[in-house]
């Protein structure tokens, strides 16, 4: 038992983080971060690149011990119970960790007995992982000659080899094309369903919408916490009016230079896929202002209307200027 | 020479493995244009990175032409690496070179002088975000940090061509715009061609003209405005409170083509918008299930990948069971 006084409530919790700092000499990488996720919740863990994301994850598997803070999974303490956590969770790191030179079905082997599986069970979880990860035929193949989406998935199987209670996903689906992307979501949702608590981290915000409960983290700092649906409402300073022109970049160009003259107060002016978002105090205010601007300069606007704010909008609403600090 | 940034004519790369062959580009042709930027998509494992790689001169054809800038891939490999900016999808920096000592040392090898270091490699950092992390490890950089670095690194000596292979993977929303607005911007001044390899949809919005490659075989090559018309129907979107008997409802129902799903919201594609919403409006409220957000949405290439795709799939087992009938 760890020396930590942790209480019953602990326990139940599958992943539980208190205070936890990380410093790499004078340079603070995850700052005085606490939240914890329930059992056979998918918690979407999301921030931009150097965050702090991938070093709270190797903290929670304790790859890494914290300056202060705590972190337990399943109720041991990740820092000095480490056997206990590794061998209750899987982890599917942000970096490619398979052996190249061992063919798809060997790495699957080469997991399963690491997690003791006994040679039943491994019989059964390669031909499931093979079927679940689209890589019949390729069985044989050595995973340093899979193509990149292929890895991640083949790096997925093993991950859960042995049916982990608690599983971390670091960018599982970075390179992953967009039907496999669905694939990989409804895998995870089979898991929630079976009662796995799953951390996952993803640069796809449509991805993370599917997430019970998501923490946004930058800067090493925690600065939001809750439901996608909430964060919609608490984290959004303005409304997302959505514009589909005749020509886009053209139409972007135009948008940003009455942003920055000042004459359409625009919060962000943003491509997104062929359509744009534009984010402002007041919407229907502007719209029309906005239309006759585009206009104006010989673009047809196709569609100008105001829409519910995606995530990736409440993202870079957050990123940019985090509004509640939890 | 030729007129053509980059030209692949049948185009095939076998690779020996064991004793069989895997055909990973399988008589493949493109044109590139000068200040083109062409996205070549495609399921995982369908040749993006083969291709890339073999009109680099990276990897030697099998049989075919491929040339860029007029230099063939095979014979004139040298002078088509000065002239071309290329990431690799599984690419690494020295770990044990800082950030500044990554740039200078890229800036060496591409014989960039001094002047002009002095004026670039401020510029690049600034970009990719590192400018205050220029004496960090390369090997201490977070996943999407060292992917910046990259990026900065392959356009230090000013390429006339550029070839990315999945070169914003890792990388977080806002960072990912600002790689777009450089890469469009070096696009306006000078006259840069583009070649990316991408499975973000919304990146393939952005280039000029998108190539679908299948199985080693071009399927598609097109603008992405043309790409999205071929898709047959138009697209309803909802977010429905009950996902899965919303999605088995819409599936079952007269007049709808085909039904994706896309985060928490469902996309039917129907013959017959007026029709089709009140059908499934009338569906929905029969079953008690509650929904947001009814509306038509435009086809963006993320739709169209998936349907492509679909149908493409199915084509090819029809083959397959018209030639088990004979
Ligand atoms: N061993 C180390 N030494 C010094 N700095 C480090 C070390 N490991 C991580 N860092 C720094 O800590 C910060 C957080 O890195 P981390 O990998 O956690 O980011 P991340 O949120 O996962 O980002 P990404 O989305 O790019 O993967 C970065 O600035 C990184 O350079
Ligand atoms: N060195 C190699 N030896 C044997 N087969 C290879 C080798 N390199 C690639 N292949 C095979 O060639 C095919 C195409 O792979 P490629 O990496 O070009 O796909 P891709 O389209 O880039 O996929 P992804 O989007 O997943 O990166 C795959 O079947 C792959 O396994
Ligand atoms: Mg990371
Ligand atoms: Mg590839």
């Amino acid at each position: 038992m760890s020396a930590e006084p942790f209480t019953a409530r602990n326990h139940e919790l599958p992943i539980l983080i208190q205070n936890l700092t990380k410093r790499f000499g004078d340079f603070t990488a995850v700052d005085n971060v606490s939240f914890n996720v329930q059992s056979g919740e998918v918690f979407g863990w999301l921030g931009p690149n150097g965050a702090g994301k991938t070093t709270t994850i190797r903290m929670l598997l304790g790859l890494i011990k914290p300056t202060s803070g705590n972190a337990f999974v399943l109720g041991f303490d990740s820092a000095t119970q480490t056997k206990l956590v590794h061998a209750n969770v899987g982890y599917m790191s942000q970096q490619f960790t398979l052996y190249s030179d061992l063919t798809a079905m060997q790495n699957i082997r080469f997991y399963g007995g690491v997690h003791g599986l006994s040679s039943d069970e491994l019989r059964q979880r390669i031909a499931e992982i093979i079927r679940t990860a689209g890589l019949e035929g390729r069985e044989n193949t050595l995973t340093g000659s899979l193509s990149g989406g292929w890895k991640q998935r083949l790096a997925l199987g093993c991950a859960i080899v042995h049916h982990p209670k608690v599983v971390f996903l670091d960018e599982p689906t970075a390179g992953v094309d967009p039907i496999s992307r669905r694939q990989f979501w409804e895998l995870i949702y089979q898991m929630a369903k079976e009662g796995v608590t799953v951390l996952v981290t993803t640069h796809y915000m449509d991805e993370a919408e599917l997430c019970q409960r998501v923490g946004f983290i930058t800067g090493g700092k925690l600065v939001a916490l809750d439901s996608v649906s909430q964060l919609k409402q608490t984290q959004m300073r303005g409304q997302v009016l959505e514009i589909g022109a005749s020509d886009p970049e053209k139409a972007m160009r135009i948008l940003k230079a009455a942003q920055l003259n000042g004459r359409i107060p625009f919060d962000e002016v943003a491509l997104y896929g062929a359509q744009i978002h534009a984010v402002m105090p007041d919407a229907q205010k502007y719209k029309e202002a906005i239309q006759r601007l585009l206009m104006g300069e010989d673009v047809q606007v196709s569609s100008i209307e105001r829409v519910a704010p995606t995530l990736e909008d409440v993202f870079i609403s957050s990123v940019k200027a985090p509004a509640a600090i939890v | 020479m030729n007129q053509f940034a980059i030209s692949a004519a049948n185009l095939v790369k076998e690779f020996k493995v064991n004793k069989h062959v895997v055909t990973a580009v399988n008589g493949l042709s493109l044109q590139v244009a000068p200040g083109e930027t062409f996205g070549l998509i495609g399921p995982d494992g369908a040749g993006k990175t083969t291709t890339t790689r073999v009109i680099l001169g990276l990897l030697s054809r099998t049989s075919g032409e491929s040339s860029v800038l007029g230099f063939d891939s095979m014979n004139d490999m040298y002078q088509i690496r000065e002239r071309v900016g290329y990431i690799a999808q599984q690419f690494s920096l020295p770990p044990n070179l800082t950030v500044m000592e990554n740039m200078l040392f890229f800036a060496g090898v591409h014989s960039v002088d001094a002047e002009e270091q002095k004026k670039r490699i401020p510029e690049l950092l600034a970009f990719a975000g590192l400018s205050e992390f220029s004496n960090r490890l390369a090997g201490k950089l977070s996943g999407g940090m060292k992917k910046k670095l990259a990026l900065a690194c392959s356009l230090i000596h000013e390429p006339q061509v550029v070839m990315l292979d999945e070169p914003t993977l890792g990388v977080d929303p806002v960072s990912r715009r600002e790689f777009w607005n450089l890469l469009g911007n070096l696009r306006a001044e000078k006259g840069l061609t583009i070649f990316i390899c991408t499975p973000y949809m919304d990146e393939a919005e952005r280039c000029t003209r998108v190539g679908l490659i299948y199985e080693g075989k071009l399927i598609v090559d097109d603008s992405p405005a043309n790409i999205k018309r071929v898709i047959p129907g138009h697209l309803l979107e909802f977010t429905p409170s009950d996902f899965s008997s919303a999605l088995k409802l819409c599936n079952e129902m007269n007049g709808v083509l085909e039904v994706q799903t896309y985060g928490e919201k469902l996309h039917v594609f129907v013959d017959d918008v007026l029709k089709c919403k009140t059908q499934i409006e009338d569906a929905l409220a029969s079953q008690g299930i509650a929904y947001d957000h009814l509306r038509e949405i435009e086809v963006r290439m993320e739709e169209a990948f998936i349907s492509l795709i679909r149908r493409q799939k199915e084509s090819v087992e029809q083959n397959e069971m018209i030639g088990e009938v004979r």
